[in-house]
């Protein structure tokens, strides 16, 4: 379906990415947020909250970040898109209530503006240590979707995509951006309403009482009830069946949960998402995303100036991780240099997938700042070594 | 899972099975426990106000209390601990069409839930909020809770609780809730009525139920059962409608003031955001009904 | 009923009967019906349910007055009653209790 255009922005912008963010939401028709202020994700709640009225919706700053993660997974279950954005700290707060809309399969987008961590850190400076709790901070088995946008238009269109796969896939969906693409302004152009395409929500087409909370198809996605239009459905965090209902034995916990690993696993096909550039023949790739994909560049051109055989893959979408390109180049490149704004995370992922078929070289930085683009270009020298 | 228990002699139904989830009855709640008998009060004044459960969601958290959305025929949301009212918040202002209620007990409501519970009631939120008070954390084995009587014996104060609980009325009415009662599970016919007047209530509104619990509570301050407690509500429950909320403190095993003690007029958190939006845009406001599509 | 003084319309008066319908196997044997009956019109039985509760029965059939307040403190919805057709009363029974 087409964007209501009361949400949509259209024309050209110097806005920085949280304001893109914001405005990538309201565009994607969110028109629920619920948020507790902490550096350096704030501008997204200050700019919902600044449109929200004449658009037409809600906005609540809640009183902790536990709050707000539930009071986004309430608004969702009642009808509306709905989203909060927050940092490193609030990030780990909202974690249990994280994996209790995957439970759920409640649709909603949880944005990270990454900064220094661990602990209160360095809020305002930008850090990409959070990689790893994206994919495993709550507890339990499960799967999560990632976006990591490189730039405030990026941002724009990922947070769009965001809401879109949390429809299709009825689950959170986290945007991993962090404080320099939050705090960068740069141009964005929002497209007029006809041309931003949205996922509508799921609801079921049965009709009450033989609906089924969580019957699910092919895809393994379960259709969403009406709230208030007598479906009487129950839902709840304990292992269930499909009637919602709890089941606590092994044999509904095994049901439950491969299906919510297997409802992303099998279709991460079509949710990966990552750029390539100059791949074929290359000695070294150079593995990145969000803000350190930028940083790269020129470490890039200098590199091939050199004479380096060097390729770029940038992660779009950081979970699901693209495993199958990554064995696939270890058999052809010398070896993977991964730059990130922390002390190894991502890179775990690329030398677990790359079996040793090639050498995986992490660039890590603790945080604080960027790379210093020389740092990477010696590291992908000695890549190509 | 147990198969529904054969039923002997009784050509016709319970009148609240419209309500409950039969597949799921008998629930698990222990013999002489109060839980069950909130809900009959609770499903009594949907009926008595005629309110169309279609549009009532409940949500629940943890605990004993916290398993009444399971049994409950309603679109029921059984949440973390302690997060039941956020969750409601978020489900009411996306879809302000919806009745919520929330249905927990003290434990999961005042001592994780507090900082949701007073903000919840500061905004004025339009909840209505069942908190069943038994003065332990129940489910998971009788631990003290921030409502726990001075001495009481629980198993996380096994040589009496030393510290001063809660006194929730107080709680509720100085963080803005609009309606305050507190019943017994006794006084089941006032209980009923405080829910309906709860629910038709525009606001925040806190019924609290002291109800009996046996296996726990009971049992390690050796009351007796559920019954000896109710007995207990019999002889020592006072009825003070109006009082002040500071004189409601409950000590062990001592006088039970009940009644209803707030009930006023408080624009409602979304009464407020129309107003404010209103006064700064003028008709370029479009009043807001819900968010939901 | 007991009065001091018989009331000038007690030949109008229409005492409710009601039914009690006891869902046996729901039954946990709490015991609060019993208690809070106003008429003593249950007691608790000898016999188990299917779980080895003791569920109650009716001492008397007549002493229903369908007040239903069994049915709203059972926690268990095991007994609830209805009402039986009402009976003009012709005369004034004491009862004990």
């Amino acid at each position: 379906m087409k964007a209501d255009p009361k949400g949509v922005l259209t024309g050209a912008h110097y806005i920085d990415g949280n304001f893109a963010i914001a405005e990538g939401a309201l565009a994607a028709e969110c028109r629920f947020f619920a948020g507790y202020p902490i550096t350096p994700s704030t501008e997204i709640a200050e700019r919902f909250v600044e449109r929200i009225p004449l658009v037409g919706g809600v906005f609540v700053q809640m009183e902790d970040e536990l709050g707000s993660m539930n009071a986004v997974l309430g608004a969702s279950w009642g009808g509306a898109k709905s989203m909060t954005c927050t940092s490193g700290p609030g990030f780990s707060l909202m974690m249990e209530n994280f994996g209790l809309g995957l439970m759920l399969e409640t649709p909603c987008v949880v944005v990270n503006v990454q900064r220094g961590g661990p602990s209160t850190g360095l809020p305002t400076l930008p850090g990409q240590g959070d990689m790893m709790q994206a994919r495993w901070g709550s507890h339990g088995d499960y799967e999560v979707i990632a976006l990591a946008p490189d730039s405030p238009q990026e941002g724009f269109e990922l947070a769009i995509d965001a809401f879109n796969l949390s429809e299709r896939y009825r689950m959170p969906v986290l945007v991993m951006t962090d404080e320099c693409v939050g705090h960068m302004t740069e141009k964005v152009v929002i497209p007029a309403a006809e041309e931003i395409e949205l996922e509508p929500r799921r609801y079921t087409k049965k009709p009450p009482g033989q609906f089924l909370p969580y019957e699910v198809g092919e895809d393994l996605v379960p259709d969403a009830p009406y709230p208030g239009k007598g479906y009487r459905f129950h839902v709840t965090g304990l292992t269930h069946d499909e009637r919602g209902y709890p089941v606590i034995n092994e044999e509904a916990q095994d049901k439950l949960v491969r299906r919510l690993v297997d409802k992303v696993k099998k279709n991460a096909d079509n949710i990966m998402r990552y750029e390539e550039a100059d791949i074929d023949g290359a000695d070294v790739v150079v593995v990145s995303y969000g803000i350190t994909s930028r940083v790269v560049k020129p470490a890039l051109a200098k590199a091939k100036k050199k004479g380096i055989k060097v390729g770029e893959l940038r992660l779009v979408v950081v979970w699901p991780f693209p495993e199958g390109r990554i064995r696939e180049l270890a058999g052809s490149v010398g070896a993977f240099v991964v730059p990130e704004l922390n002390l190894g995370q991502v890179v775990l992922e690329v030398e677990r997938c790359a079996a040793g078929k090639c050498r995986t070289i992490p660039v890590t930085h603790a945080g604080g700042g960027v790379h210093d683009p020389d740092v990477i270009f010696e590291a992908i020298k000695e890549a190509a070594k | 899972m147990r198969a529904e228990a054969p039923v002997r002699e009784q050509p016709r139904e319970h009148p609240m099975e419209s309500l409950l989830r039969m597949d799921r009855i008998p629930h698990i709640w222990c013999p002489t426990c109060g839980i069950g008998t909130a809900l009959t009060a609770f499903a009594a004044a949907l009926e008595e106000r005629e309110i169309a459960a279609d549009s009532v969601s409940i949500v629940s958290g943890i605990g004993c209390t916290g398993r009444v959305a399971g049994y409950t025929k309603l679109d029921s949301y059984h949440t973390t601990h302690g997060r039941a009212v956020p969750f409601a918040v978020g489900l009411h202002l996306a879809n302000p069409s919806l009745k919520v209620v929330v249905f927990s007990g003290d434990g999961d409501l005042v001592g994780i839930g507090g900082n949701h519970f007073i903000h919840a009631a500061r905004r004025n939120v339009d909840l209505t909020v069942v908190c069943v008070n038994n003065f332990l954390y129940a489910m998971t084995g009788g631990q003290a809770a921030a409502t726990s009587p001075l001495t009481a014996n629980t198993s996380t104060s096994p040589y009496g609780n030393f510290e001063r609980p809660f006194n929730l009325p107080l709680l509720a009415a100085s963080s803005g809730a609009v309606y305050v009662a507190r019943w017994t599970a006794l006084h089941i016919r006032r209980l009923t009525k405080a829910f309906g007047e709860a629910l038709e209530k525009r606001g925040f509104s806190l019924v609290e139920v002291i109800a009996p619990c046996s296996t726990l509570y009971a049992r390690r301050n050796r009351l007796g059962t559920g019954l000896d407690l109710m007995k207990f509500y019999h002889d020592n429950s006072e009825i003070r409608h109006g009082a002040d909320p500071n004189d409601l403190d409950i000590g062990f095993q001592e006088k039970i003031i009940c009644g209803k003690f707030v009930d006023i007029e408080r624009p409602t958190f979304l009464d407020a955001m129309n107003q404010r939006y209103r006064e700064v845009f003028g008709d370029e406001y479009q009043e807001y009904g819900g968010s939901h599509g | 009923m007991k009065f001091w003084r018989t009331p000038l319309d007690v030949d109008r008066l229409k005492i409710p009967h009601g039914q009690v319908y006891i869902i046996k196997d729901r039954c946990k044997g709490c015991g609060f019906c019993v208690e809070y009956c106003p008429r003593g019109a249950l007691e608790m039985s000898d016999e188990f349910n299917a779980k080895g509760y003791h569920p109650p029965r009716v001492t008397d059939d007549s002493l229903c007055v369908n007040c239903n307040l069994c049915e709203m403190l059972c926690p268990e919805f095991a007994i609830f009653c209805v009402p039986k057709e009402q009976t003009e009363a012709g005369e004034v029974k004491h009862v004990e209790g």
